[in-house]
């Protein structure tokens, strides 16, 4: 009865499932496919030429330019953009000093009280305080950027899909839609009602295409670095890349530099259990024959 | 206990025999997983998975209570917490990178014990209750990690907890009120996130009881082994302990190189980088998923597009819960007399079938809900209802098995060879 | 990490006895067992570690451990109530008659003897900077705010257990074993102080 009952119920489950593959394979075969420049023109991040010094499993952190791509974001993004998980202690780890720290807290303004009045006011940073938002609020940052609200940036590079990459391709991946080709087919001519609409910027990094911010990293020498390296955009790009990599995941290299220890521990623990484990059955382990 | 070879608890000293008199938990170990459980001698390593199932417990429940330390179930702070613990809490990046991945690995270690007892038949008579128990602690399982991936409050937290509770929304007339009245308002909130965080502390200590039961209803036929043939003779088993918890010992250490490798190396992989973007109840990500250990079952909730008669939406929700709780009926669908798929020809074949069907659908779970995905999976949905519910009983009933071994002992020795313990290796009768 | 669960007890095996003869088999076997057994034991105490150091203060915690004040506002016999490490920090401006008082008390007398100069910064021996914290079970004395008990002692007065404080803010009276603690702190200019 229960297998009767259960067939039945396989029958019915299976049947609608086939009976909406049926009408799914009907829709698929007679109607056009949709093709879109979103999907077809959309290009894949890729990180600079030579990479990041943190990358691979003994990476470690380049100081100067985390350095530098806190300059970048200091002196472009945080014009828009926050960064509301990084306090201005955590600046120590880019082998700042505690004066240094201070020194540099206090060049933000960062929301405070009056202590005689209690009004809202702005004072300088400390190190215990964090980055602060350039906007009041979310109203207010809508409404300075045509509804498109900056995102915060200290999760960005975890945030996306090869985030490091992303961040790199998209500060350098501004071009023109009208001359913009991929694998040899020219957007212009298999979309030619394609258009950047006005407000929005064409990068084919961005999943649509078109994207509200201005290209932030436009010329060379937007940014002056403290240690002499020439401010092309890419070197910029770069830098601020592996600057938002930092604040995303501060303990990278405390990560991996804790996992070598662990991974050779367990793989000598392992092969000292197979061992063990190999006297303990020697005895009831069928002898081969010679 | 189980047979009447199993070695006894002997004190060795005063105090043990005190313990011994007054409460017996030391025997009651030694039986459960000591030198007192006999154990068939011919287990694979597909066996460990057990063993290792319950380790991944004891590592969720021991990060879990650490990190709910640090943790804040408040929709305001939710999301700030998790980053606080990330960042400013001694070892907490190691400690949530653990409770991520280990949520992970306890369903990849699930599901191989899960196949292993497909393969072996493992839930036939009398090993049933053992099997029922096996499939409540799944779904309990599930229930957990659900509510657990939404305690980070992230864009994948938020709408899953959305679309989850939302599959209620298809119970015909009910469905809305359930819905509202399982997040406590329209749509996830502090409500939802405080009743899921209390819930996610409370289920995995259920769990645990749900697991002693499971080992308690195993300790009485003893352990399947895999030809299938019940244990005959003292010379077709070995001591629990040390044999299998050396080899266990073994497992445990493979098992921690490959977790410890994500941990440090890949934490992030297994999980979605949309979870990084703090909720927003007013954007919905591009390409909602579920957790990978959820694609097949999320493959087989989108197959259903079509209405007929009930609306697709119902046909779906309908689908997804059968597709687990058929397995209830396993043990009385599947009626052949031989347990393992060694000896089964055609059913080891319609088994792997069910494998690949199962990739294909956790494949098609974790794609994008569109052309050609939702047709494959519509036809691997298909295969999976009939593999359970019609292929299953077809096969055990007109399949002819291969002949058995006549022990585990002969099995293993395959040949005359007497080498068992100096003992002669003629099976008793 | 690795974990003891795989290798149970340390009860030697009885792990039959067809090894190899001519190896010294049963010292080997022995040793890896106990080899095995003790990588199990090293992973496991290891991996308290972290789960005890997460319980000790985190980065933000310890950030936050040094207070900066401003006391040029204080008055002659006026106290503010600062923060620090999340207590109540007393910074008081001692009158003259005040700084008498506390100087004549005789040392012998106190229960933890300590002179007010030894309490106070040099050149600043009117600026008395205390915690908040009675040393008895940890309440906050009154005294601080302007109008509240200073005791019998023209100090501070803990209205928990009646603990009576100078104008030193050293126990008087009452159950507090010692003075109220003065933290690490210096001056970095004539109007302010850091604490911690």
């Amino acid at each position: 009865m229960i297998r009767i009952l259960a067939a039945l119920a396989g029958l019915v489950f299976a049947g609608v499932a086939l009976l909406a593959f049926v009408m799914g394979a009907y829709n698929f075969a007679t109607e056009d496919a949709v093709h879109s420049p979103e999907h077809e023109f959309h290009l894949e991040a890729h990180g600079p030429e030579g990479g990041f010094q943190f990358e691979g499993p003994l990476g470690t952190w380049d100081i100067a330019q985390l350095q530098r791509g806190y300059k970048v974001y200091k002196e472009v993004c945080s014009a828009c953009h926050s960064l509301r998980y990084v306090a201005f202690r955590d600046l120590a780890e880019l082998g700042y000093s505690e004066a240094q720290v201070k020194a540099e807290a206090a060049t933000w303004m960062v929301p405070g009280i009056d202590p005689n009045t209690g009004e809202a006011i702005m004072v300088p940073g400390i190190p215990t305080d964090y980055f602060p938002s350039p906007y009041p609020n979310k109203v207010a940052a809508a409404a300075a950027n045509n509804n498109a609200i900056p995102p915060d940036l200290s999760l960005m590079t975890k945030a996306r899909h090869h985030g490091t990459d992303y961040v790199y391709s998209l500060l350098t991946g501004y071009t023109d839609p009208a001359t913009f080709e991929k694998d040899g087919k020219r957007l212009l001519e298999e979309f030619p009602d394609f258009s950047t609409p006005p407000g929005l910027h064409f990068n084919p990094y961005f999943a649509n295409l078109n994207l509200a911010m201005t290209p932030p990293l436009g010329v060379e020498g937007q940014v002056t670095f403290d240690d002499g390296t020439t401010a092309t955009v890419p070197q910029m790009s770069k830098d601020v890349a592996a600057f938002l990599t930092w604040t995303a995941e501060p303990k990278l290299i405390e990560r991996k530099q804790t996992g070598w220890p662990v991974i050779l521990f367990l793989l000598f623990a392992t092969v000292l259990a197979y061992f063990a484990k190999r006297q303990i059955w020697a005895d009831v382990k069928p002898k081969k024959k010679d | 206990m189980s047979f009447p070879w199993a070695k006894e608890y002997t004190p060795a000293s005063g105090f043990t025999k005190w313990v011994d008199e007054k409460l017996p938990l030391p025997r009651f170990v030694y039986n459960a997983v000591g030198a007192g459980y006999p154990v068939p001698r011919n287990l694979n390593y597909m066996w460990n998975f057990g063993v290792l199932a319950g380790f991944c417990l004891m590592l969720q429940i021991v990060t879990g209570v650490v990190l709910a330390m640090h943790y804040a179930a408040n929709a305001q702070v939710a999301f700030g917490t998790v980053e606080h613990i990330m960042r400013d809490v001694n070892w907490g990046w190691m400690l949530r990178y653990m409770h991520a991945n280990g949520a992970s690995f306890f369903f990849l270690v699930l599901y191989l014990h899960i196949f292993r007892g497909l393969f072996y038949s493992s839930y036939k008579a009398p090993r049933e209750m053992i099997w029922l128990l096996g499939v409540v602690i799944f779904l309990l399982s599930m229930a957990t990690a659900f509510m657990g991936y939404v305690l980070p409050w992230g864009q994948m937290s938020f709408w899953g907890a959305k679309v989850i509770t939302g599959l209620f929304s298809a119970i015909p007339l009910v469905g809305e009120p359930i819905q509202v009245w399982l997040l406590g308002g329209f749509a996830p909130d502090n409500a939802a996130l405080n009743r899921f965080f209390s819930l996610h502390f409370l289920l995995p200590f259920v769990i645990l009881g749900t697991v002693i039961l499971h080992i308690w209803a195993l300790h009485i036929p003893g352990s399947s082994n895999p030809t299938g043939v019940e244990v005959k003779s003292q010379s077709d088993t070995v001591p629990f302990h040390p044999y299998y918890t050396a080899k266990d010992g073994f497992g445990l250490g493979v098992f921690l190189i490959i977790y410890c490798l994500f941990v440090f190396y890949l934490p992030n992989m297994l999980g979605h980088p949309d979870n990084y973007i703090e909720a927003n109840p007013l954007s919905t990500p591009a390409h909602i998923v579920p957790e990978w250990y959820f694609y097949p079952f999320y493959a087989i909730l989108r197959a259903f597009t079509f209405d007929f008669i009930l609306p697709a939406k119902l046909w779906g929700v309908l689908a997804m819960f059968s597709s687990i709780l058929l397995w209830f009926l396993l043990p009385w669908l599947d009626r052949s007399p031989v347990r393992s798929g060694h000896y089964r020809p055609l059913f080891r074949a319609f088994f792997f079938v069910l494998l690949a069907d199962m990739a294909v659908l956790f494949y098609c779970g974790g794609a994008p809900a569109e052309e050609p995905y939702v047709m494959i999976s519509q036809i691997a949905t298909a295969y999976y209802f009939l593999h359970f519910l019609v292929i299953l009983p077809i096969v055990s009933s007109i399949e002819k098995p291969k002949p058995l071994p006549f022990s585990i002992t002969e099995a293993v020795l395959k040949s005359d060879d007497k080498a068992v313990l100096g003992e002669n290796a003629s099976p008793a009768t | 990490m690795a974990d003891a669960t795989g290798a149970a007890t340390a009860e030697p095996h009885k792990a039959g006895e067809t090894m190899d003869a001519g190896e010294g088999g049963v010292r080997r076997r022995d040793f890896i067992n106990i080899a095995a057994l003790s990588a199990a034991g090293v992973g496991g105490a290891a991996v308290l570690y972290p789960l005890i150091s997460q319980m000790a203060p985190s980065a933000d915690v310890l950030a936050e451990s040094t207070t900066e004040v401003d006391v040029s506002a204080i008055e002659p016999g006026q106290a503010i109530k600062a923060v620090f490490r999340k207590q109540p920090l007393f910074v008081r401006r001692l009158t003259p008659q005040e700084i008498n008082e506390a100087n004549a008390v005789p040392l012998g007398s106190l229960r933890d003897p300590q002179t007010l100069e030894e309490r106070t910064k040099p050149g600043h021996t009117d600026m008395l900077v205390t915690m908040g914290v009675c040393t008895h079970l940890g309440c906050v004395p009154l005294g601080a705010a302007e109008g509240e008990n200073r005791g019998e002692f023209g100090g501070y007065f803990c209205p928990c257990h009646g603990s009576q404080f100078d104008t030193a803010a050293r126990i008087r009276k009452g159950p507090a074993p010692t003075n109220l603690v003065v933290p690490d702190y210096e001056f970095t200019s004539d109007t302010t102080i850091v604490v911690g």
